[in-house]
C-alpha cells in the first residue's frame, strides 16, 4: 500500500470520538503512573471524595394541613443541647447542636487552633483537641474544650485531662476506622516533636489500638478510670468510626460512655492512606439508624438523665445536614471540614498558590505536606501568620450562626419547637440507597427497602 | 519493709467504697503531702490510686487490678502484692513499687517516675515508653517497648519476642536472653552515660548488687524513621 492510500483510507473511515475508560479514568491512571514511580501509597488529608448516599439524598416534609408549621422568628425554636448527663457531675451544656471535631495541633498551626476556639466560643459550642495533646491557644480561648485520648497519647498528661471540660476516648475516626495516626516530617517541628516526646522531623505514625486496653471489657475499667482521676465530673464521650455502628454503639455504652461520637467514612483526616480513605468504612447516612437503635435497645436514648448523647460527623456541610442528621436521631453534629473551610481553607483567592502546588482551589488535600498557603494546616511560622485568628474565629462564628439558623427554619417548617423534636418521619428519601440507609421512605412511596415490603 | 512516716490513714477497701478513698487521695496538696496512707483488703480492685498528685505515701496490702497507680504524679505507691495491666500507666513523676508480678501494658505511656517491679511483667510492658523509668526484677513478656519513645527500661531477667519493636529513642537494657528483637531495634553499645543511668537505676531500685555490665543495650536503628519504599515490607 502507497502511503496516498493509506491517508485516503483514513479521511474515508469514520473515526470514534477518543473515549476514556469509565474503570480507567484519568484520576486511576495517574495513581497507577503515581504509584508505578515512587514505589509507596498516596497519602492525603481531607475525607472521601468519591459519591456517596448522603444527607443531599433526603427531604423534609414540610407541615401544610395535616401538622401545622410554627412562625418564624416568633415562635421559639430550641437549640440548646446537654450532654453527659448520664455519669457526669458536670454535664456540657451547647446554644447550638454544631460542635467543632478533635483536630490535632500539629496537624493544624497554632493561629487555627485559636481560631477554632474564638469561633466555637463565640457560637456557644466546644471544641475538641486531637492526636498530640492541649495547646494554651486552644484552651485559653476555648470556653468548653473536649480532650480527647488517643491511642498514641501523644501529649497526654493528667493535668491537662482535670482541665478539659470533657473527655472523648477515641477508638475509631470515618475517615480511617482500624487506622493510627500519621503525621510526616515536614510538620514535626521542635514544638510539635517536644509536645508528642518523638525525634524532630520524622515521619510519625501513632498506634491504632490504645496501648492498655484490648476489648469492651478493658474499655470499661479505662473509662471507669478516667472517671475516677477526674473524680466523676467530666462527661466522658467515645468515638468510634462507623463501621458496625450498632454493636460498637451498644459496646460503648455497656462500657459506660456518657456521649458516643459517630464519625463517617466522609469524615476528613489530617493525613492517611488515600485507600484508607476511600475504601474502609461507612458513608454515615448508613451509620445514624444503626446507632439510634441500639441506644434504644439499651434504654438510654433520649431517656431523661439516663440518656447516652450521639454526635455525629462526616460531610457536614449546613443546616439541613444538620437538621437530617437530628431527624435521624442525633443529638447534635461534629465538623471538621467544614471548619477549616470557614476559617480559609481552600479559598479561591489563594488561587495561585494552589497552582504552584500542583493543584487547585477546593483540591487542595496535601495537608501533609505542610505548604497549606492559608497557613492553616502547616507548622511553618511564615505560612501560619497569614491566618488571622481573630478574623478567621468570626467567620467560623458567623458559619455556626447560618448552620443553626438553617436548621430552625427547617424545623418550625416541620412544627417543631425544638430541633430535636424533628424525628425520621419528617423525611423521605430521593433513591433507593438512601431510602434502605437512612430508613425513610422513597420519596412518593411507603417504601423503606429491607423494612417494607415494595 | 520500709517504715512509714506518719500516722497512716487506714482505709479498708471492704469498708470503704473506692471512689471516696481516691478521693480523698485527690485532696489539696497541702493537707496531703508528706501524709502516709495504707489501703487494706484491695482484693484486686481496679483503679486504686489513680490520679494522684500529691507527695504522699501510699501502701496497698495486697493485690491490685488493672490501672493501679494510673497516672501517678509525685506520689509514692507501693504494691504489696501483684498488679493487674497498666499499672502506672501514663506516669509522670512519682515512684510506684510493685512487690509481686505486673500483668501486661505496665508503664504504659509513662512519661516520668520510676515503676520498679520484682517479679516478671507481662506483654508489653514500658509499651509505647515516653521517659520514664521502669526496672523489672524478673522477665518480660512479648512486644514489649513496643513503639517506646524514651526512657529507660531495664530487664534483669529475659525478654520475649519482638523486644522494641518500631522503637523510638527509650534504652533498653537486658541481664538475660531476648527471644527476638522488633523490627528497627538493634543491640547498642553502652556509653558511659548509658552505663551511668543503668548504674543508678539500679541502686533506686533496690538491686544495688548487680553489676552493670553484665547487660547488653538495646535501642533503635533508625531505619524506619522515614517513609522510604525499601523500607515496605516492615510497614
Ligand atoms: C485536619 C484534621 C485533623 C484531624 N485530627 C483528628 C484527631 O486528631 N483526632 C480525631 O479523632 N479526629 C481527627 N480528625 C477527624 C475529625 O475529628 C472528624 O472526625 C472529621 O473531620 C469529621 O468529618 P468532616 O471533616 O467531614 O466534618 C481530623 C480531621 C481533620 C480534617
Amino acid at each position: 500500500m502507497s502511503d496516498d492510500k493509506t491517508k485516503d483510507a483514513v479521511h474515508k473511515t469514520p473515526q470514534t470520538t477518543p473515549r476514556y475508560s469509565a474503570t480507567f479514568d484519568e484520576y486511576t491512571n495517574s495513581e497507577i503512573r503515581r504509584a508505578a514511580a515512587t514505589g509507596i501509597y498516596d497519602i492525603r488529608g481531607a475525607g472521601s471524595k468519591r459519591k456517596l448516599p448522603h444527607f443531599d439524598d433526603l427531604l423534609f416534609l414540610g407541615a401544610s394541613v395535616s401538622r401545622y408549621p410554627l412562625e418564624g422568628y416568633r415562635e421559639k425554636c430550641g437549640t440548646d443541647v446537654v450532654l453527659g448527663t448520664r455519669f457526669a457531675k458536670k454535664p456540657i451544656h451547647l446554644k447550638t447542636p454544631v460542635t467543632i471535631a478533635g483536630m490535632s495541633f500539629g496537624s493544624l498551626s497554632g493561629p487555627a487552633k485559636e481560631a477554632l476556639g474564638r469561633g466555637a466560643t463565640a457560637a456557644g459550642t466546644s471544641t475538641t483537641t486531637g492526636d498530640g495533646g492541649m495547646t494554651q491557644e486552644e484552651r485559653g480561648h476555648s470556653t468548653t474544650l473536649v480532650y480527647q485520648y488517643l491511642p498514641s497519647r501523644y501529649g497526654m498528661n493528667p493535668d491537662d485531662l482535670r482541665k478539659a471540660d470533657a473527655i472523648e476516648l477515641v477508638i475509631g475516626q470515618g475517615a480511617k476506622p482500624g487506622g493510627g495516626g500519621m503525621l510526616l516530617g515536614q510538620k514535626i517541628t521542635a514544638r510539635v516533636a517536644k509536645m508528642r516526646c518523638l525525634p524532630e522531623g520524622i515521619d510519625q505514625r501513632s498506634s491504632c489500638r490504645h496501648p492498655d486496653w484490648t476489648g469492651p471489657d478493658d474499655l470499661e475499667i479505662k473509662i471507669a478510670e478516667l472517671r475516677e482521676i477526674t473524680d466523676w465530673e467530666k462527661p466522658i464521650y467515645v468515638k468510634i468510626g462507623a463501621t458496625r455502628p450498632y454493636f460498637d454503639v451498644a459496646l460503648a455504652v455497656k462500657a459506660g460512655a456518657d456521649v458516643v461520637v459517630l464519625d463517617g467514612m466522609q469524615g476528613g483526616t489530617a493525613a492517611t492512606q488515600e485507600v484508607f480513605i476511600e475504601h474502609v468504612g461507612l458513608p454515615i447516612l448508613a451509620a445514624i439508624r444503626p446507632a439510634v437503635k441500639a441506644l434504644q435497645d439499651l434504654g438510654v436514648y433520649r431517656n431523661g438523665k439516663n440518656s447516652v448523647q450521639l454526635i455525629v460527623s462526616g460531610g457536614i456541610r449546613n443546616g439541613a445536614d444538620v437538621a437530617k442528621a437530628i431527624a435521624l436521631g442525633a443529638d447534635a453534629v461534629a465538623i471538621g471540614t467544614a471548619a477549616l473551610i470557614a476559617l480559609g481553607d481552600n479559598d479561591p483567592h489563594l488561587e495561585a498558590e494552589y497552582q504552584k502546588l500542583g493543584t487547585t482551589a477546593g483540591a487542595y488535600d496535601d495537608w501533609h505536606e505542610g505548604k497549606d498557603p492559608a497557613g492553616i494546616t502547616t507548622q511553618d511560622p511564615e505560612l501560619m501568620k497569614r491566618l488571622d485568628p481573630i478574623k478567621a474565629g468570626h467567620r467560623l462564628a458567623n458559619y455556626i450562626a447560618v448552620m443553626t439558623m438553617e436548621a430552625q427554619v427547617v424545623a418550625r417548617a416541620c412544627g417543631k419547637s425544638h430541633l430535636h423534636n424533628l424525628e425520621p418521619e419528617d423525611l423521605v428519601a430521593l433513591t433507593i440507597e438512601a431510602s434502605a440507609m437512612a430508613q425513610v421512605p422513597l420519596a412518593g412511596t411507603s417504601w423503606i427497602p429491607g423494612v417494607t415490603k415494595f | 519493709m520500709e517504715t512509714l512516716k506518719y500516722n497512716p490513714d487506714i482505709f479498708d477497701l471492704d469498708v470503704t467504697p473506692l471512689r471516696e478513698v481516691n478521693q480523698f487521695l485527690h485532696g489539696d496538696a497541702s493537707g496531703l503531702n508528706g501524709k502516709s496512707v495504707v489501703i487494706e483488703n484491695p482484693n484486686g480492685a481496679h483503679n486504686i490510686a489513680v490520679g494522684l498528685k500529691s507527695d504522699i505515701d501510699v501502701t496497698i496490702k495486697g493485690h491490685a487490678g488493672y490501672y493501679a497507680a494510673g497516672m501517678n504524679q509525685i506520689a509514692k505507691v507501693t504494691i504489696e502484692g501483684s498488679a493487674g495491666s497498666g499499672v502506672a500507666e501514663n506516669m509522670m513523676s512519682g515512684v510506684v513499687h510493685v512487690k509481686g508480678f505486673a500483668s501486661n501494658a505496665a508503664a504504659a505511656t509513662a512519661n516520668g517516675g520510676l515503676l520498679i517491679i520484682d517479679g516478671d511483667a507481662g506483654l508489653r510492658t514500658a509499651i509505647a515508653l515516653k521517659g520514664a523509668d521502669v526496672v523489672v526484677g524478673g522477665s518480660v513478656g512479648s512486644f514489649s517497648a513496643f513503639m517506646a519513645q524514651a526512657g529507660n527500661f531495664v530487664i534483669l531477667g529475659d525478654a520475649g519476642e519482638g523486644l522494641g519493636d518500631s522503637i523510638y529513642e527509650a534504652k533498653i537494657f537486658v541481664r538475660g536472653t531476648v527471644k527476638s528483637l522488633g523490627a528497627d531495634c538493634e543491640e547498642k553499645t553502652t556509653s558511659p552515660e548509658d552505663r551511668k543511668i543503668l548504674a543508678d537505676l539500679l541502686v533506686k531500685s533496690g538491686h544495688a548488687d548487680v553489676n552493670p555490665d553484665s547487660f547488653q543495650q538495646y535501642g533503635s536503628a533508625r531505619t524506619l524513621y522515614h517513609f522510604h519504599v525499601d523500607n515496605a515490607g516492615a510497614y
